[in-house]
């Protein structure tokens, strides 16, 4: 028989202006295996903590029900209060009577007390029956997989290797640095990336606690939290590594030319290419643009090579292997424009990326402002904003948060290598809402004189030599036709392409969009619903560097705090089956969104991984035999509690 | 850059923003379009473009308009506007530099007593040291070629004094007029 005490918060006036917390005491004290029932002003303050203590202490109690509070506010601080008087800390249960009853309620005094009273009597009876239980201990490998080598990754990474633990980091493409190695400068500060990210790129390389896989993807993912395993799929690279000297002869020879995907394609590559300033310097075979592999008999680069490094047989190899968490870094594209009809396929029309590589000192013009079609310097240059982004019309709602500050920027760099030109930027509203970044706007438009436009454009067509922009400026009601140079459009950020699949294989969840959820927006922006997965950089939404590189830094110390506990402990309150009473049928199993459950096919029942199984409780609801129930969460609870909650309205 | 509508045939003109910036010695580009300046003025009831159109007008460049609008004239130079303004663009020294533009380029605009007052005023000052009612009632009267209206008034004044028929005698008219001959260049 348990005795029951019962502890009513005032939360100062959040619970008790509008509810009559003595009426409450008065009326639970004589309840059915209640030995004990008071109420006071702060009961997590440490004074109402040790008046819990005293009251299990002189009466021996043996289940508690806390009223106060969401649990997910206090129910762990109470919990530690009971196990510090040596009772099972699941003993003790929360009655929420704020959240769900005096803040819904606060106007009917009357109606808030007979909740308050109906909620904590079925707590009562809940705890009546709760059983007591113990966290279950988890093995932990202490090995990191980060997925993704653009500036998250890397940071994640350097972060969790800094802190003295194996990472492995998994980029996709040849080299690591990801979209931040394109760019021309950063705002507000216009340092060249070159500065901030070349150095992140080479301490990846050679760090000690950091096993790069480049030219990599995730091929399966299995486990849960500290025990994962995966398998690595590193592509062919027709080269063979360790005799390959860097010498240049194949890419002189090499006849197949392909658009730089480096460059956006402003300028070739051939089939057999070294990024410039890659990490690390190795090259590789694309097989969509070499010969070789589209039915010709071309083996120009074979032959020339003098160290005998290409092999054309190279197949792809799967590694595998154990880690204990796992960060999501798998950055952004952009929107294609196409699928806008406004903006005319024109090679003086060009997406935000393309500018940044003719920007850019290593780019395709070596950083002399020069437009595509006929390497001209382009006198007036057009920005378009928001070009995709914030038009649900286009299945792009969300703002980019980025396209402001980088089209400043922009054209801030624009003016500073072509003074006598005019830029031009069409807008919605600006959003510059970080440190410094008002102010560089400002000044983009006091010193730059950047024209500053607030409206959309309607149409964007060749006419001859120029660019026609026919467009709005909204502050003065007037149309507006502007006969440009180059005209740059400010693309949406969205979800790197196989982010989706990818979530899949994580099973992770990703929003309506493709971006990866995190596990709570406010708090718990990092984590992911999927226990020891964590999310870094614009994976999971449009990010600048600075929010990019803070939520790296966040996941990673999030898995350094993981990594700091001799062994996992998992929450007890999960899915238990009674072999007895399940048939096997497999509904649990399909249900299950953690897939923590299987069929024993030799004994036709269901077995739950209980390190996997997050306490969701959907195979308990799915169960048509009531085999599956949850741990303190039972049928025969929860029918009690319906009972007593809704006797008192019948 | 061109604007298309009707009402502006004017190409957009750079060097009119940037000249109006440095006479003026302020920075129109600080200017977010809050509309505090449009909403404290007292005379914004009756002007073709509002104080925050106008500044937007100067930077896009659209001269012929902002010269030739009303609004340039009407403003009082109160400077409620100047004292709200939150990015500290001084609204009344781009309108003071907008009137001496029009003035100096001769542009007609919509609003013609206004300027006819400023000069006559002007003039009388240059000429007896010191303002003279009467006379420069009577050339304004000419000037505009409205001689009745506000006769009553005039005579009513007239009868009790309030205007007196004789120019002032002014012991400094000549430095007067010396002030006058030095600021001509630079009108």
């Amino acid at each position: 028989m348990k005795r029951i005490g019962v502890f009513v918060c005032h939360c100062g006036l959040n619970i008790a202006g509008s509810v009559a917390v003595a009426r409450v005491v008065e009326a639970i004290k004589d309840y059915p295996g209640v030995v004990h029932a008071e109420n006071y002003i702060y009961m997590c303050s440490d004074p109402g903590q040790d008046l819990v203590r005293k009251a299990i202490r002189e009466k021996s109690l043996n289940g508690i029900v806390m009223a106060n509070c969401s649990p997910f506010l206090h129910e762990r601080t109470f919990r530690n209060v009971v196990a510090s008087e040596g009772l099972n800390p699941y003993f003790c249960e929360i009655a929420n009577i704020r959240e769900h009853c005096s803040w819904p309620h606060a106007y009917d005094k009357e109606v808030a007390t007979k909740k308050a009273i109906a909620i904590i009597k079925a707590t009562v009876e809940k705890v009546r029956r709760n059983i007591s239980l113990t966290p279950m201990v988890v093995p932990l490998t202490k090995r990191a997989l980060v997925i993704g080598g653009g500036v998250a990754g890397m940071q994640a990474a350097l972060d969790i290797a800094n802190g003295g633990y194996e990472v492995l980091l998994v980029e996709r493409s040849p080299t690591i640095g990801g979209h931040a190695t394109q760019l021309s400068g950063t705002f507000p500060t216009l340092d060249r990336p070159p500065c901030l990210v070349a150095p992140k790129m080479a301490e990846v390389a050679n760090h000690p606690n950091i096993k790069l896989y480049t030219y990599a993807e995730i091929e399966e993912v299995s486990g849960y939290v500290g025990n994962f395993t995966v398998k690595i799929k590193r592509k062919p690279s027709y080269i063979e590594d360790e005799k390959c000297d860097l010498c240049g002869l194949c890419l002189e020879n090499c006849p197949a030319t392909f658009p730089a995907e480096f460059d956006r394609g402003l300028s070739q590559r051939k089939a057999l290419y070294l990024s410039p300033q890659a990490v690390p310097q190795k090259l590789v075979i694309d097989p969509r643009s070499c010969l070789h592999f589209n039915g010709d008999q071309c083996r120009a680069c074979e032959e020339v090579c003098p160290a005998k490094a290409i092999d054309f047989l190279q197949q792809e190899t799967i590694v595998e292997k154990k880690v204990g968490a796992i960060i999501v870094a798998t950055g952004y594209d952009l929107f294609p424009r196409e699928r806008i009809g406004e903006y005319a396929e024109d090679p003086d029309v060009i997406d935000g990326l393309q500018f940044e590589r003719i920007l850019s000192p290593s780019g395709p013009t070596g950083g002399e402002v020069r437009r595509p079609s006929d390497g001209k310097v382009p006198q007036e240059v057009v920005f378009i904003q928001c070009v995709g982004s914030r038009d649900p019309e286009h299945g792009v709602p969300y703002c980019s948060r980025v396209c402001c500050m980088y089209t400043a920027k922009q054209a801030v760099l624009y003016k500073r290598t072509v003074p006598q030109g005019q830029a031009y930027i069409f807008y919605m509203d600006i959003r510059s809402d970080a440190k410094g970044y008002e102010e560089f706007v400002q000044r983009a438009m006091e010193e730059d004189q950047v024209l500053y436009l607030r409206g959309r454009v309607s149409k964007v067509f060749r006419d001859g030599d120029k660019i026609k922009v026919w467009g709005v400026d909204t502050l003065s009601g007037k149309s507006i036709e502007i006969s440009a140079d180059l005209v740059i459009l400010a693309t949406a950020m969205v979800p790197s392409p196989g982010a989706k699949e990818l979530a899949r294989k994580l099973n992770i969840i990703f929003d309506q969009y493709g971006f990866l959820t995190e596990a709570h927006p406010k708090l718990r922006p990092v984590e992911t619903l999927t226990s020891g997965i964590y999310l870094a950089g614009t994976a999971q939404w449009p990010r600048d560097l600075p929010d990019t590189v803070s939520s790296a830094s966040g996941s990673a110390s999030k898995i350094l705090s993981l990594f700091s506990r001799k062994e996992l402990l998992h929450e007890p309150t999960i899915a238990s089956v009674d072999e007895e009473v399940c048939s096997g049928c497999g509904y649990c199993v399909s249900i299950c969104a953690y897939r923590a459950i299987e069929i024993d096919t030799k004994r036709r029942v269901a077995r739950v991984n209980e390190a996997v199984c997050e306490g969701c409780g959907a195979c308990a609801a799915t169960c048509p035999s009531g085999a599956m129930q949850h741990k303190n969460f039972t049928a025969r609870q929860f029918f009690e509690m319906i009972d007593v909650a809704t006797g008192a309205y019948v | 850059m061109q604007f298309t509508s009707q009402q502006a045939q004017e190409i957009g003109n750079p060097t009119f923003a940037k000249s109006v910036k440095e006479i003026s010695g302020t920075t129109l580009d600080r200017c977010y379009q809050c509309l505090t300046c449009s909403l404290g003025c007292p005379v914004n009831f009756a002007m073709d473009y509002l104080p925050n159109q106008i500044i937007r007008m100067v930077q896009l460049g659209l001269k012929e308009q902002v010269l030739k609008s009303s609004t340039i004239w009407l403003c009082a130079t109160c400077e409620t506007c100047v004292a709200r303004c939150p990015n500290e663009v001084d609204v009344l020294r781009v309108m003071d530099t907008l009137r001496e533009m029009a003035l100096r380029e001769g542009v007609k605009g919509k609003e013609t007593i206004i300027p006819i007052f400023h000069e006559t005023f002007l003039g009388s000052i240059r000429q007896w040291g010191r303002q003279h009612e009467l006379s420069m009632l009577l050339l304004l009267k000419l000037k505009t070629r409205d001689i009745f209206s506000d006769l009553g008034l005039g005579v009513k004044m007239l009868l009790k004094g309030k205007l007196k028929l004789l120019p002032p005698g002014v012991k400094g008219s000549k430095d007067v007029k010396a002030i006058f001959e030095k600021t001509k260049g630079e009108m």
